[in-house]
């Protein structure tokens, strides 16, 4: 499970790759990287606050898109940084569905050192691929 | 093994004039127009390759008419590049979220006082501070604790908020009667629709009123620097004063716009496929204007739309009560008028000419801003002698300008001229060169009170960050888009 930042692509926003040997693990290091724009040392928050995702889609790719951008709208509506993430990733009726356990903290800007604020995520270069050691995706994330 | 990055090419340019450049259609194929760069030479040279490539998309969406424009601050960004604008055809085209950035009607506003830089310099500290208090910026700000009704809104009052915009500020004790005629369409569009909206987007924007956000987003104090057109300074009631003071505001619509483009990006890409219409990157998805889609997304950003409006009033509210408090005199009396309100990230419909006929059409301006010249019937009477006022935000380092609009830009650019600096560098890169901190001190060397919710996306922001200025004003001066007529140079600077 990983991500990485890339340089000098997205000029004005911020793109990241995000490996994992299975699509559980790939969503997982997408949202942690989401996490990790917006505050510092982002596996030190807590696990207070806790909300559950379910999410379907036609394609894994906006299954990813859409579990994202749910993230982003919980930071703004509920101010919930996320650090762990327990999910299920499975087709059912001809679509793939998403079903998460997300645990994290309020925003604290007493107590973290926030960084930038995730406006969205975008469809720009957006792409999931298998590989031989297992899925990456490719992000842009909007700021 | 990481994904391959894209190889851009880079066009063989038609130069139109010093300043003008022409991308053929031979350049990609589906391109329907040529794509015009405005730019001094070597601006064009420093323009990311994907620059040219996003431009050249945009010439394949259906119905855009004469051509895809970018200006001298141009950049790749989603989709299309961010300085960049497009007409479309209200029939045959379309109208699409990433070709008008997903920050619905982020813009700038200006505002001026009777202040000169003496006065205001002993209290700097004192008033930046409050404002930043006043003033939320950063990660999931939410809105300061006065006025009360605007943090948690209910979703009745926030209806009548987004579909009446600033009429709304004025009527609720928000914003003067004379603020009207200083905005964009006088800070309310008539379109909006909040059936249109999600749920998801009332529940980002119901708590974010009269915040600045975070990115390249910011509050700035300013001194003007240097007048290029005494005459309409004056009219603008700018320059009387030596060293007066300004304040910049630069912000949007927060999440609100932001889901509301989201949720409408998966609606088009859907739309898409029942209208035929295919893009080369799905962030330009986009349905047909007419279409009920297209109509419905029209109908949702007039809200967003109306919403950065009042974002950008509320926040010159807190800003005429912080300078009462530290000034210890009323707001009018300090002279704290607005000077004007622009949008960047917008479409909207005009009426241009176009082959020698007047049509309406739909121009998107992505990071690009509206640049009327004197007489336009659109404009309010104050500005309706001179041209509307043009506010280009430089980079917190670098300063500002206040130019004005032109009869050219209606001629050539469906009446359009550049927003900003432009960046030159990406912001992991940025980050990886500069700190934040070291970048605080230099400024406070330079005479500029800094002050930042957070050190790293301060260094995002660097000067070096983006393209000069100077240059970047003086490419669409010397094209006749848009004139200059001050240089403004920052004092302090609140940054989310």
């Amino acid at each position: 499970m990983a991500y990485k930042f890339l340089d000098d692509v997205s000029i004005a926003d911020v793109e990241f790759e995000a490996t994992g040997k299975t699509l559980k693990e790939l969503f997982e290091s997408a949202a942690h990287a989401l996490t990790s724009v917006q505050v510092k040392d982002s596996r030190k928050l807590s696990d207070k606050e806790y909300v559950l995702i379910e999410k379907d889609s036609d394609s894994i790719e906006m299954l990813l898109f859409n579990f994202l951008s749910e993230l982003v709208l919980i930071k703004d509506a509920d101010r919930i940084l996320f650090s762990k993430f327990d999910m299920k990733i499975f087709p059912e009726n001809n679509k793939w569905k998403v079903v998460c356990k997300c645990y994290g903290e309020k925003i604290d800007p007493e107590k973290h050192e926030l960084l930038v604020d995730v406006k969205a995520v975008t469809m720009h270069k957006f792409k999931i691929e298998e590989t031989k050691n297992g899925w990456k995706a490719r992000v842009v994330l909007d700021i | 093994m990481a994904f391959k990055n894209e190889e851009y090419r880079k066009p063989e340019f038609k130069q139109v004039s010093n300043v003008v450049w022409e991308v053929p259609t031979s350049f990609k194929k589906g391109m329907k127009v040529p794509a015009r760069i405005y730019a001094k030479k070597s601006l064009l040279d420093q323009m990311d390759l994907e620059v040219f490539d996003q431009a050249a998309n945009a010439a394949m969406l259906p119905g855009l008419l004469k051509y895809s424009y970018v200006f001298s601050d141009g950049h790749s960004g989603y989709g299309v590049p961010v300085g960049w604008c497009g007409a479309f055809d209200l029939k045959e085209g379309i109208i699409s979220p990433g070709a008008i950035g997903f920050d619905q009607n982020c813009g700038m506003r200006l505002l001026k006082t009777n202040l000169t830089f003496d006065q205001v310099k002993p209290k700097i500290k004192e008033l930046t501070d409050l404002l930043f208090k006043m003033v939320p910026a950063g990660v999931g700000a939410t809105a300061y604790q006065e006025p009360k009704e605007i943090a948690n809104i209910p979703e009745g009052k926030f209806k009548e908020i987004v579909e009446e915009g600033v009429k709304w500020a004025y009527e609720n004790g928000y914003a003067w009667k004379q603020d009207l005629e200083r905005i964009e369409e006088n800070g309310s569009v008539d379109y909006a629709d909040f059936s249109k909206v999600s749920k998801e987007a009332y529940k980002r924007g119901k708590s974010q009123i009269g915040t600045l956000g975070s990115g390249n987003h910011y509050l700035e104090i300013q001194v003007i620097e240097r007048i290029y057109d005494k005459e309409i300074a004056k009219k603008w009631g700018l320059g009387e004063n030596e060293n007066q003071v300004c304040v910049m505001v630069h912000c949007g619509s927060r999440g609100f716009g932001h889901q509301i483009c989201t949720d409408y990006l998966s609606i088009f890409n859907n739309a898409m496929k029942k209208y035929g219409i295919n893009v080369l990157d799905q962030q330009l998805a986009c349905a047909p204007f007419e279409s009920q889609e297209g109509q419905d997304f029209l109908g949702a950003m007039g809200c967003g739309i109306n919403y950065a409006f009042v974002n950008r009033q509320l926040i010159i509210y807190q800003i005429r009560k912080a300078f009462e408090k530290v000034f210890n005199k009323s707001a009018e009396d300090l002279g704290l008028e607005i000077v004007y309100d622009v949008a960047h990230n917008t479409a909207k419909v005009e009426e241009h000419l176009v082959d020698g006929k007047k049509r309406k059409v739909v121009v998107h301006r992505k990071g690009a801003t509206r640049s009327f010249g004197p007489g336009n019937e659109e404009l309010s009477k104050i500005y309706k002698e001179t041209g509307q006022p043009v506010i280009v935000g430089g980079s917190m380092e670098t300063g500002s300008f206040l130019c004005v609009g032109t009869r050219k830009a209606e001629e050539e650019t469906f009446g359009t001229t550049l927003h900003g600096s432009g960046r030159v560098m990406s912001r992991t890169k940025a980050k990886n060169l500069f700190r934040g901190d070291q970048l605080q001190r230099k400024m406070m060397e330079k005479g500029i009170y800094v002050k930042a919710t957070t050190m790293s996306g301060l260094a995002e922001e660097a000067g070096d960050a983006y393209k000069d200025i100077n240059e970047v004003v003086d490419s669409m001066h010397q094209a006749g888009i848009s004139l200059k007529v001050i240089k403004l140079k920052p004092i302090a600077n609140i940054k989310g």
